[in-house]
C-alpha cells in the first residue's frame, strides 16, 4: 500500500515552505529529508535524547515527537537557522572556547535548548542550568564544558 | 634520545588552542555519515532474530518483496555467497577457540538482535515496513544465559563445532600467592560483578556503500573509528582489490571504541550493495543500536589480597570470568577484556606474589567488541577496592596505605607481578597532587562531622594505569591484521600554507588540533596556516585510526618527525636559494630565518613558488621535495600512563540514592599536548565511568531477550547529577619518543570507576556493608546494608 500524504504550509528558517509528506513522517525527517537540513539530530526517536531539538513557534521541542503534519502553520527554526540569525553567536564562540562539543552530535539540540534558557535572562545558577540541559545526553563531554558555556554566556550577557 | 627543542619551537605544543575543525559541529554544519545521500541510493532495514538462541529453517520473503517501496529483501544464505565470515582465531593464544561468523545469520541465529536479512527499499520507512513482513520460521534452541553455567562443560555448546562454550582461559602465575597468602597477616577478599552494558554513541552506527559496476570500485562512507581497517576487511571479504576499496570516515557522532569492531550488518551492507549494482545505507536506530552494537564489560570474579604486619601488601588472587556474547567481536579476539583484567591488576603496587586466572564464555546476548577501558576498569576496581579494604583492616587511612605500598619512584623500569612491563610511572606525585586538589583532610574532618548526623559520605581515592598505544609486539604475533604503527603526510601548498594528513581519526578528541599545532612548531607557522586532513584510506597514510589512546601518542610522534623532515628539505631549498648553508636558516612565524642574525629572508610562499614554479631558477638537477611523510612504529608493547582519582559521595541509607558531592583526577598523560583536549577527555571519560558505575546495565531475561533497549529503560548520566571535575597535571614525558606524549582518552574511565566503588564502599563501611555488584542501582545499595544488620 502506498504511504498516506498530506500537504502542509509551514515557515522553515523563515521561509515559507509548502510540501506535500507521508502523514506518519515525523518533524525532524521531514527537515533532513525533505529539506536536507541535516543539522538536526536523530539518535532516540522516542524523546528521551535532546539530539533532535528545534524550535517550533518559539519553544524549544523535541522534533522526533511531533509530525511534520502537526507542524503545519507552524514557525520551524533550526540549527542552522538560529546560527545563521546571530542570536546565539556569542553562545557559539563560548562552546568553541570551552572546547564544549566533542563529536559534535548533541551540540545542535544543547545550543537550542540553551538558547531558551539565555532567552529567559538573568544569570541562573549552575544548578539551574544543568537542570535546563538535564533532558539533552551528551555523551564525550561530561557536561561541565556545556553548562560554563552557558554560564558565562548569561554572565556576559548580563553585563552588557 | 632528544625532547622537543624549545628553540625552534613557537609554542603550540602546551597551549590551550580551540578546536580547527568544532566549529561547523557548533553551527549544524557537521556532515555525519546519514547525513550524506547520493543518487539511487536505497536503503537498508535489517530483519533481525527475535530469539536468543534458533535455528531457521526457512525465511518467507514473498510479501515484503511485493511491499510498496521494497526492492529486493537479501538473505544470509544470499550475503554468504559473495562474503567471507568472519573468523578470529588468535594465533598466539593456543586453546583460544571462535566460531565463524557470517555478515548476516544464515541457519542459526545466537542473540537476539542478530541480523538475519536485508530488506532494501527507496525509503527506509518502507524498509522498516518490508522488513516486518518478512516470516521467519525459528525453531527455537535452548539458550545459555549464565557465565559460569557457560563454563561447565555439561552446558550445551552454543556452537558444536567448537565442544564447548568456553572461549579462551589464561593463567599468570608471579611467585606463590597460595603461600604467601597463607602467610599473611591479614587478608581481604570480596566477590565481584560488573554488568553488562553498552556504548549508546549518540550517532547509531552508519554506513553508506557504493559499488560501482563499471569500475568495480567500491566507496564507503562509514561511521568508523578506522578506514584503513575497514579497507582491509571489504576488499578481503568481499574479494575487491584493495586498491579498489575506499573508505571515508567523515563526522563521527561518538565511537569509544564501539566503531572499531566490525560489526555484520556493515559487511552485509558492502555486499548487498554490490549485489544489487547500487548504494545502500544503513543507519543504526536506538533500538537497533541497543540489541547489535557491541556490548562490554560483564564480568564476575573474587579476589583476595594479603598484606604482612608492616601493612605492605605482599600477595594477590583474582579469579575472574566473563562472557563475550556468541561470537569474538571481529577483528580482534574476545581476549582483550578479560587479559586487560589479570594484567592490569595490581600494577600500581610492590607485591612479589599474584596467581590469577581468566576464562571468556560463550553465552546467547550480544557480542562483546572494544569499549572505552577495554577490561582495565575490572583489574583496577578489583585492586583498588581490596587495597582499601585492607587498609581499613590493617587500620591505616586509605591514602597512607597506597604510598607505602606503591613501586618506590627509583624501582623503575619493572614488571608488575601481573605483567606490565612500566618503565616509569609517577604514582606518588599523582597522589599528592589528588589529595592537594580535592582538600582531602577536610573531606575526612567533614565525614566524621556528618556520621555524627547520620549522614553517611565517603571518600574514594583510586589508582589507575593505562596501558596506551599498543604496538607491533603486542599485536605482530596475534595474525589480526591491527595496524599498531601510524603515518603523517605533510605539504607545503604553493601559498605556504601546510596540509597535513595523518592516519589517526578523530571523533571530537581533538586529535586534529594536536596535529596541526606539533607541525606548527616543528614548521615555524602558526595554527592558521595548517589544515588537516583525516579518515580516507585512499589518499591518507595507513595506519590504524584512533583505537587505544594512541592520537597523539602515536600520530602526534609520526606528525612531529613529518613536520621536522620536510623542515630540512624547505631549509635546503632555501639554502640553494639563498647561497648560504642549511645549519645557518631555520623557520620562525612563517619565514625562513638566519641563524646568526635572525634576519628573515624570505617567506614560505617566496620559497614555495620557487620550488613549485620557478625550478628553473634553481641549479641543474634540483629535487625540491615539499612533501614528506613519516610513520611512527613504537619498539615497546605500550605506553603506560596513570593517574589518581579522587570521589566524594554521599550514600542514602533509606532510598540506596548516591549522590555525587565532587570529583578529582591527577593524570599523567605524558607531554600535554593542549590542556584543553585533554581535560575535556579525561572530563568526558569520568562521566562515562560514573555512568558505567551507577546506571548502565544491558539486562537479559533467562530466554536471551534484552529487557531495557530503549533509553527510557537504560539509565545515563545526565547534567543534572554529574560533578563538576577538577583536574590537576602531572606531566612527565615519556622518554620513548620525541614529542613524550602518552595515551588520555581511556584513563578518565577506568579511574572513575575505581574511585566510585571505594567512595561508594568507605561511605558504607561504618555500617558493615560494601558494594559487590555494578550498577550499584539502589536496590543493591539496600541489599548489603540490610544484609550488613543481619
Amino acid at each position: 500500500m502506498e504511504e498516506e500524504k498530506i500537504e502542509i504550509s509551514l515557515s522553515v528558517n523563515g521561509s515559507r515552505v509548502t510540501k506535500t509528506v507521508p502523514v506518519r513522517r515525523h518533524l525532524v525527517d521531514f527537515l533532513r529529508l525533505d529539506m536536507e537540513l541535516t543539522g538536526s539530530h536523530l539518535a532516540c526517536e522516542h524523546g528521551v535524547c535532546g539530539a533532535c531539538t528545534v524550535r517550533v513557534d518559539g519553544a524549544a521541542v523535541r522534533g522526533c515527537l511531533m509530525l511534520a503534519a502537526q507542524a503545519d502553520g507552524a514557525e520551524v527554526v533550526t540549527i542552522e537557522g538560529l546560527s545563521d540569525s546571530g542570536e546565539v553567536a556569542d553562545l557559539q564562540a563560548e562552546f568553541e572556547l570551552r572546547n564544549a562539543a566533542q563529536c559534535g552530535y548533541c551540540t545542535p539540540g544543547m545550543i537550542i535548548t540553551s538558547a531558551e534558557l539565555l532567552a529567559a535572562g538573568g544569570i541562573p545558577d549552575r544548578d539551574t542550568i544543568r537542570d535546563h540541559l538535564s533532558g539533552n545526553l551528551c555523551r564525550c563531554t561530561g557536561y561541565q564544558a556545556i553548562v560554563d558555556a552557558v554560564e558565562q554566556t548569561m554572565k556576559k550577557r548580563a553585563a552588557t | 634520545m632528544t625532547t622537543l627543542d624549545v628553540d625552534v619551537n613557537n609554542g603550540l605544543v602546551g597551549k590551550a588552542i580551540t578546536r580547527q575543525n568544532v566549529k561547523r559541529l557548533i553551527h549544524g554544519r557537521g556532515r555525519y555519515t546519514d547525513d550524506i545521500s547520493v543518487p539511487h541510493m536505497l536503503h537498508i532495514a535489517f530483519v533481525r532474530s527475535a530469539h536468543g538462541h534458533a535455528l531457521i529453517n526457512r525465511i518467507d520473503t514473498s510479501a515484503a518483496e511485493s511491499a510498496a517501496g521494497v526492492v529486493r529483501v537479501v538473505t544470509g544464505a544470499e550475503v554468504s555467497e559473495v562474503c567471507e565470515p568472519m573468523i578470529a582465531v588468535a594465533a598466539h593464544r593456543p586453546g583460544h577457540k571462535s566460531a565463524p561468523q557470517h555478515a548476516l545469520a544464515v541457519d542459526h541465529v545466537c542473540y537476539q538482535g542478530e541480523p538475519v536479512a536485508a530488506v532494501v527499499a527507496t525509503s527506509r520507512a518502507e524498509a522498516e515496513d518490508g522488513a516486518d513482513l518478512v516470516v521467519v520460521d525459528y525453531e527455537e534452541l535452548p539458550p545459555v544465559m549464565d557465565i559460569m553455567e557457560a563454563l561447565d562443560p555439561s552446558s550445551p555448546p552454543i556452537h558444536p563445532g567448537l565442544g564447548d562454550n568456553q572461549c579462551f582461559e589464561h593463567t599468570t602465575v608471579t611467585g606463590d600467592a597460595a603461600t604467601a597468602l597463607a602467610a599473611a597477616d591479614f587478608t581481604v577478599e570480596q566477590d565481584f560483578e560488573f554488568g553488562r552494558h553498552t556504548a549508546v554513541t549518540l550517532e547509531g552506527r552508519a554506513i553508506l556503500a557504493h559499488w560501482d559496476k563499471v569500475e568495480e570500485r567500491l566507496t564507503v562512507h562509514h561511521s568508523h573509528q578506522s578506514p584503513y581497517q575497514m579497507q582491509d576487511v571489504f576488499s578481503r571479504h568481499l574479494g575487491i582489490p584493495e586498491h579498489k576499496v575506499r573508505v571515508i570516515t567523515p563526522d563521527i557522532g561518538g565511537g569509544f571504541g564501539l566503531k572499531i569492531n566490525v560489526h555484520g550488518e556493515e559487511l552485509a551492507v558492502a555486499a548487498v550493495s554490490k549485489i544489487l549494482e547500487k548504494p545502500v545505507k544503513f543507519t543504526a536506530d536506538r533500538l537497533e543500536s541497543f540489541v547489535a552494537d557491541c556490548q562490554t564489560r560483564d564480568h564476575l570474579g573474587t579476589a583476595k589480597i594479603g598484606v604482612d604486619a608492616n601493612g605492605k601488601i605482599t600477595s594477590m588472587d583474582f579469579e575472574n570470568a566473563l562472557s563475550v556474547g556468541p561470537y569474538t567481536a571481529y577483528i580482534r579476539f574476545g581476549l582483550a577484556e578479560g587479559m586487560m583484567a589479570i594484567t592490569c591488576a595490581a600494577a600500581p603496587y610492590a607485591l612479589t606474589d599474584y596467581h590469577a586466572r581468566t576464562r571468556v564464555a560463550y553465552v546467547n546476548k550480544g557480542i562483546v567488541g572494544m569499549f572505552r577501558g577495554v577490561g582495565v576498569p575490572i583489574g583496577c576496581t578489583v585492586t583498588e577496592v581490596l587495597v582499601d579494604q585492607a587498609a581499613a583492616k590493617v587500620g591505616m587511612d586509605p591514602v597512607e596505605f597506597r604510598r607505602i605500598n606503591y613501586h618506590r619512584d627509583e624501582d623503575y623500569p619493572l614488571v608488575s607481578v601481573g605483567g606490565y612491563a612500566v618503565k616509569s610511572m609517577s604514582l606518588h606525585r599523582c597522589l599528592d597532587t589528588c589529595i592537594d586538589i580535592m582538600d582531602y583532610e577536610s573531606l575526612r574532618a567533614d565525614q566524621s562531622a556528618q556520621r555524627e548526623r547520620n549522614v553517611w559520605r565517603g571518600v574514594g581515592v583510586a589508582t589507575f594505569v593505562e596501558a596506551a598505544a599498543f604496538g607491533p609486539v603486542y599485536y605482530g604475533p596475534s595474525g589480526a591484521r591491527v595496524s599498531t604503527q601510524d603515518g603523517c603526510t605533510v605539504k607545503l601548498e604553493p601559498s605556504g600554507v601546510v596540509r597535513v594528513m595523518t592516519s589517526v581519526t578523530d571523533q571530537g578528541q581533538g586529535t586534529l588540533t594536536g596535529i596541526a599545532q606539533i607541525v606548527g612548531d616543528q614548521l615555524g607557522i602558526e595554527m592558521d596556516a595548517i589544515d588537516v586532513i583525516a579518515g580516507d584510506s585512499a589518499t591518507t597514510p595507513y595506519g590504524g585510526g584512533a583505537w587505544a589512546s594512541r592520537g597523539m601518542a602515536m600520530g602526534g610522534e609520526a606528525a612531529l618527525q613529518a613536520g621536522k623532515a620536510l623542515k630540512g628539505n624547505i631549509l635546503d631549498l632555501a639554502a640553494s636559494v639563498l647561497q648560504t648553508s642549511a645549519e645557518a636558516l631555520t623557520l620562525e612565524k612563517g619565514e625562513i630565518c638566519d641563524v646568526a642574525s635572525g634576519e628573515a629572508r624570505m617567506d614560505l610562499a617566496e620559497l614555495a613558488k620557487v620550488g613549485y614554479f620557478r625550478q628553473d631558477t634553481l641549479p641543474s638537477g634540483s629535487q625540491p621535495e615539499l612533501m614528506v611523510t613519516r610513520h611512527h612504529v613504537p619498539d615497546t608493547p605500550y605506553y603506560v600512563a596513570n593517574g589518581v582519582q579522587g570521589a566524594h559521595v554521599e550514600v542514602d541509607v533509606d532510598t540506596g540514592f548516591i549522590k555525587l558531592l565532587g570529583w578529582w583526577v591527577a593524570d599523567d598523560c605524558g607531554r600535554v599536548v593542549n590542556p584543553l583536549m585533554v581535560d575535556e577527555q579525561i572530563r568526558g571519560g569520568v562521566i562515562q565511568g560514573i555512568g558505567n558505575t551507577l546506571f548502565e546495565h544491558s539486562q537479559y531475561d533467562e530466554t536471551g531477550q534484552l529487557l531495557n533497549a530503549s533509553l527510557a529503560d537504560y539509565l545515563l548520566p545526565m547534567s543534572a547529577e554529574m560533578p563538576d571535575i577538577k583536574i590537576g597535571h602531572v606531566e612527565t614525558p615519556l622518554t620513548d619518543t620525541e614529542i613524550g606524549a602518552n595515551g588520555i582518552g581511556e584513563s578518565g574511565t577506568i579511574g572513575a570507576i575505581a574511585a566510585l566503588w571505594c567512595a561508594v564502599n568507605d561511605a558504607l563501611r561504618p555500617l558493615g556493608a560494601q558494594v559487590s555488584r555494578q550498577p550499584f542501582t539502589p536496590e543493591h545499595i539496600l541489599e548489603v546494608i540490610s544484609a550488613a544488620r543481619k
